[in-house]
């Protein structure tokens, strides 16, 4: 098997998995509305400036709901000694943790689109129209932060603070792409061209080659157990 | 043999960083646009470059770490963290104070600036995590492959002044400008000088540290010995 057969193997167990028990995504997708609520009482929802901090607002959210996906990816496997059964088994660790990296992107992506539906509702924003370009920015950024999310994931899989933990690691990580997607983000929802700045989409390419790079590297490092 | 290189290397610095502040506070002049305030640069420069190359070093003991698997890589890589940190933060706060009398401001978001409290943050949360590990292989893996990540965006704090617009001011120093001089050549040779005084400080702490990491690493491991 190659190496994405295997990873798209782990990313399909990963997601039956959630489809079956909805852990992460009822968690991730309910934690998002209820910031997304709270935030309406710190905003005028109304007005035409909202676009300007749509990006922002989305992101922090999607950081925060992120976050709860990623502590699960690889702490559902502890329970029956599962993580010890899959480093045991033929599996590279590249593709167990780009698989896992793809099961959290699937899932972020998801709990994603929810939330931009309650934004475009509560928020009137209308995003319809820019649905393509808001695509493309959303899967960009959100590659960079599920396989940022899988590796420290696999790394504070086994620590005792490991909810805390995750998110004091990752989040600093994180901003370079949170900026850009952000930027990015207010770019598409305030209806101008992304050619105005593509140096923010530079830093999402640049940052998803090179974490993927470097998980993939790392990956059989990481997960010795 | 440890302890008198660390003495030589304090003495060393010391002797250095004494004359250096002769210099800079009683015989270089006043910048012409910026009168005294400008001589934070004497600090603020050399801070940022000790804090980079330390990252950097950190990086290459990590590497070494994860390719050999000897703790006394990791011991070091922590030690140049926790230094690296330090010398990281001065360069945040001396550059927040000249800020204060040049832009009228503390702090702008400006990429530079925060690409570098990024870093900091980043290193901060390796330490803060460093203490919740209590197994010794466990963190000195995870701090392994943080330490790479984290230095991926040292990559973005060294670039960042010729990547993006910035309000902070461009390279200046002739190693960065290839070779154009943007500086006076009196004032850019003491600004090296004292990158060298703070080196010297913050190799001579690096050493005191990671032999601190090494004796905390015996004691932990006779205690685990002795519950066996």
């Amino acid at each position: 098997m190659s190496l994405f057969s295997q990873a798209f193997a782990v990313a399909r167990k990963d997601l039956a998995v959630e489809l079956r028990t909805k852990e992460s995504l009822n968690a991730a997708g309910s934690f998002a509305i209820v910031i997304l609520v709270i935030f309406s009482f710190a905003f005028d929802s109304f007005s035409d400036e909202m676009k300007e901090y749509g990006g922002g607002l989305l992101w922090l959210v999607f950081a925060f709901a992120g976050a709860l996906v990623f502590n699960r990816g690889f702490a559902r496997e502890l329970p029956n000694e599962c993580l010890d059964t899959l480093l045991a088994s033929p599996l590279s660790g590249a593709a167990l943790v780009i698989g896992k990296a793809f099961a959290n992107f699937t899932m972020l992506l998801v709990v994603e689109l929810v939330s931009l539906v309650v934004f475009g509702i509560f928020y009137n924003v209308d995003w319809l129209g820019q649905a393509g370009w808001l695509g493309a920015v959303f899967a960009l950024a959100t590659w960079g932060v599920s396989i940022l999310g899988a590796v420290f994931g696999a790394l504070t899989v086994n620590l005792r603070l490991r909810e805390l933990m995750l998110p004091v690691v990752i989040y600093p990580l994180m901003i370079p792409i949170l900026i850009a997607a952000i930027e990015l983000t207010n770019i598409v929802l305030t209806r101008r061209s992304i050619s105005e700045d593509m140096q923010w989409v530079k830093v999402l390419v640049a940052s998803d080659i090179g974490f993927t790079g470097l998980a993939w590297l790392l990956a059989d490092t990481i997960l010795v157990s | 043999m440890r302890e008198k290189l660390v003495v030589a290397f304090v003495a060393l610095g010391a002797i250095l960083l004494a004359y250096n502040l002769y210099q800079i506070f009683l015989v270089l002049p006043d910048e012409a646009a910026q009168g005294y305030i400008y001589r934070i640069i004497y600090f603020h420069v050399p801070a940022a470059m000790v804090a980079m190359l330390g990252f950097f070093a950190a990086l290459v003991c990590s590497v070494w770490y994860l390719a050999g698997g000897d703790l006394r890589f990791d011991s070091f890589a922590a030690s140049i963290v926790e230094v690296s940190v330090v010398f990281a933060t001065v360069n945040l706060v001396t550059g927040s104070i000249w800020a204060r009398v040049e832009w009228g401001i503390w702090w702008t978001w400006d990429y530079r600036l925060t690409s570098q409290l990024v870093c900091v943050l980043i290193f901060a949360g390796y330490l803060i995590m460093r203490r919740a590990i209590d197994e010794p292989t466990q963190r000195a893996r995870l701090s392994a492959a943080l330490t790479i990540f984290g230095c991926f965006d040292a990559v973005i704090v060294w670039k960042s002044i010729e990547w993006f617009r910035n309000n902070h001011p461009g390279p200046v120093l002739s190693f960065r400008t290839g070779g154009e001089q943007r500086m006076d050549p009196a004032m850019e040779h003491q600004l090296f000088l004292n990158a060298l005084a703070l080196l010297i400080m913050a190799v001579a702490l690096t050493l005191v540290r990671a032999r601190q990491e090494s004796t905390a690493r015996e004691i932990d491991s006779l205690r685990r010995a002795a519950h066996v």
